[in-house]
């Protein structure tokens, strides 16, 4: 069965080193939020195509996995992937003009929200599919041993995911080939607009690791340096041979599934909408910075004012960005 | 890079050497093997077991549990694990035993595999080789026995071979392998036993080149896999007859060469296509549409199709043999065609 994670660490030399770690979560988060927002705004205003599954609330997640890798780690992600790029660090630039639809774009315009990708950056892609990028980053991962290196895979997805014969295939197949993938459960409560109770009789998604023999751990995933903590563990393990491991992080989408506006049918209530908002993982870091003396008020605004005027430049850099020319359009259909 | 190396066509070997069809995919991925440290092959049964059809016969015992990997049977894992291993610079071949399998990894082969690549803007290649064994007249019934070429053909970003003969087993494993996309070498079961000089060096037959297995000047008769010896027993019987038919062997259906078949009814003004597959929306369709398109005014009769009947597979030998084409519908289509002009 799961684990849960303690809410902090007992080790006082821990608490010291997440000093730093707090200042790097903060700041992938705040990322991940303006870029979040932003987009948000432009697709509100018309001005992006196609769809947009927007990571508010989740940023925790991404935030606190990320820090615990290596550039050479490889994750693979969902239709909800803006925040693994932006906290592995894709360029900002190239993630807008892939929005836009530009040609210079992460994908050059070919791929759009769903495709986001940074291979340089170990990310191998958001992904259409639903559970798709589990038995992918697998693969990740059986390359790395394969070449000898001690890079691991991270594969993230859903609760709705953990419904789908990939990811359970994906999880097996890992452990019985022993494969360093830490598997990041982001259960958010919802498969699209269906609550977890009614695509699931469980309550800890964490539970299905147990039939594969994997060991799990279950962490507010509202709390950045929860998960970090639950990250960095699950990765060093990982890195040390001892196989893959699972992280459930509690989470919850601020927007709709997909967009910005509210939908025809209520299926969250406001109280519940509320209560979660209230626990805004970014809001909960910074009180706790400050509180304990981690940053000051100024300094962590400061994050915030640096990150919108580089926000700010990768849109219009998207903005003035030409458009991919159609007679381009079987570029990159096959190799060679 | 794709390095294409044709066999030496001009003196291969003084002795001609014989090998079975499954002997000479086992010698080309071998070869491979021993060529490109990064290709390894994952599947059910493949390594301590040798393959169900022994394929994969001593690769253990020569490459050893790294590059040759028994999983479970979990074919939609399996793609994937050849989806991030190739995205990660490996070349896997990875084995569906039955082509009828893909059915449950469809996913990872058309949706990531073939795409990967183009959605990416280009960033990678997926050097990703899925071998899988095709085809009815074994008795395996509904679910071990279709011949899926049509489905993947239609996928843009994925390539697929149909190798005829033990000579086309190898050489297309072997360029499937060397490839950098996603390519499906689709062995014929009822081949696998047959034989054909097979030269021993390591060779590579180009991915997307017809080869016309016969001359002839009165039909085109194009031929999909196994109705390629099918296709050149029933020109024997022709000719005995006073008719010359041209037999074209595709060998990769995806890119398909075109080329060579306008050329080929130019010259004969009658075709047939014939594949296992059933007719309806099969490779017959898409060949018989590209020939009226580039070649109407040479047409001298509609192009005619035999394929399998809007069937599944049937169990019983009598029902299966009635569904398969042969050699005997071959002949008849090609009479047909000359009666008609």
């Amino acid at each position: 069965m799961a684990q849960r994670a303690s809410k902090k660490s007992a080790d006082p030399a821990a608490n010291q080193e997440s000093a730093q770690v707090v200042k790097d979560l903060h700041e992938r988060m705040v990322r991940i939020r303006l870029f979040e927002t932003e987009a948000g705004k432009l697709m509100e205003a018309g001005r992006l195509p196609g769809f947009l599954h927007l990571y508010v609330g989740q940023e925790a997640v991404a935030a606190g996995v990320m820090a615990a890798l290596r550039d050479d780690d490889q994750i693979t992600s969902t239709h909800r992937g803006h925040g693994h790029a932006v906290a592995k660090g894709v360029g900002l630039r190239e993630m807008y003009a892939e929005l836009y639809g530009r040609v210079t774009g992460a994908c050059l315009g070919r791929g759009g929200s769903m495709h986001i990708n940074d291979l340089t950056r170990g990310m191998l892609g958001a992904n259409g599919i639903v559970g798709a990028g589990v038995p992918i980053a697998v693969g990740a991962a059986f390359a790395a041993r394969y070449k000898g290196e001690d890079s691991v895979a991270v594969t993230f997805f859903g609760d709705g995911a953990t419904n789908i014969g990939a990811f359970h295939e994906g999880a097996n197949m890992a452990a019985i080939l022993g494969l360093p993938v830490v598997f990041v459960c982001e259960n958010n409560g919802y498969a699209e607009f269906t609550p977890q109770s009614g695509h699931m009789l469980l309550t800890d998604v964490a539970d299905r690791a147990a039939a594969y023999g994997m060991p799990s751990v279950i962490v507010d995933g509202m709390d950045a340096l929860a998960v970090h903590r639950a990250a960095a563990d699950a990765v060093a393990r990982a890195r040390a041979g001892a196989g893959p491991m699972m992280i459930e992080a509690k989470t919850y989408r601020f927007y709709d599934h997909q967009g910005v506006k509210g939908l025809r049918h209520p299926y969250r209530s406001a109280e519940e909408v509320a209560e979660w908002k209230a626990r805004d993982p970014i809001d909960l870091l910074e009180a706790r910075a400050v509180a304990d003396g981690t940053a000051t008020r100024a300094e962590l605004d400061d994050v915030w004012q640096r990150t919108r005027d580089e926000i700010a430049e990768a849109i219009a850099y998207a903005e003035a960005s030409p458009l991919p020319d159609p007679a381009d359009l079987l570029l990159n259909v096959y190799s060679g | 890079m794709t390095i294409v190396k044709e066999a030496p066509a001009a003196a291969p070997n003084v002795v001609a050497r014989k090998l079975t069809y499954v002997k000479a995919f086992n010698e080309g991925l071998a070869q491979a093997m021993r060529e490109d440290e990064n290709v390894f092959v994952a599947g059910e049964d493949v390594a301590g077991y040798g393959g169900v059809f022994r394929m994969f016969d001593n690769l253990l015992d020569e490459f050893g549990p790294r590059r040759m990997i028994d999983t479970p049977i979990s074919e939609a894992a399996l793609v994937g694990l050849g989806v991030g291993a190739a995205a990660r610079g490996l070349r896997p071949v990875v084995d569906l035993m039955f082509m009828d399998f893909i059915g449950v990894c469809l996913d990872q082969i058309v949706n990531q595999a073939a795409k990967m690549k183009y959605m990416f803007g280009g960033a990678l290649s997926v050097p990703l080789t899925i071998t899988t064994a095709s085809g009815a007249g074994l008795g395996a019934a509904a679910q071990h026995s279709q011949s899926l070429e049509a489905w993947l053909a239609h996928v843009p970003g994925l390539k697929v071979v149909m190798p005829s003969d033990a000579y086309t087993a190898k050489g297309l494993t072997v360029s499937a392998i060397r490839d950098d996309n996603p390519v499906v070498v689709m062995l014929n079961k009822v081949l696998l036993g047959s034989t054909s000089e097979v030269p021993e060096e390591i060779y590579g037959i180009p991915l997307g080149q017809a080869h016309t297995a016969r001359q002839g000047s009165d039909v085109t008769v194009i031929a999909l896999g196994r109705m390629v010896g099918e296709a050149l027993a029933a020109a024997d019987e022709l000719a005995a007859q006073g008719v010359e038919i041209e037999v074209i062997d595709p060998r990769t259906v995806q890119p398909l060469d075109t080329e060579t078949m306008f050329a080929s009814v130019r010259r004969t003004n009658r075709v047939l296509v014939v594949h296992e597959a059933v007719t309806f929306g099969g490779l017959g369709a898409e060949i018989a549409a590209q020939i009226q398109d580039a070649a109407f005014d040479h047409l001298d009769a509609p192009v005619l199709r035999i394929g399998a009947p809007f069937s599944p597979v049937p169990f019983s030998p009598v029902l299966e043999k009635a569904y398969v084409p042969d050699r005997a519908r071959i002949a008849e289509g090609c009479r047909r065609l000359l009666e008609r002009s």
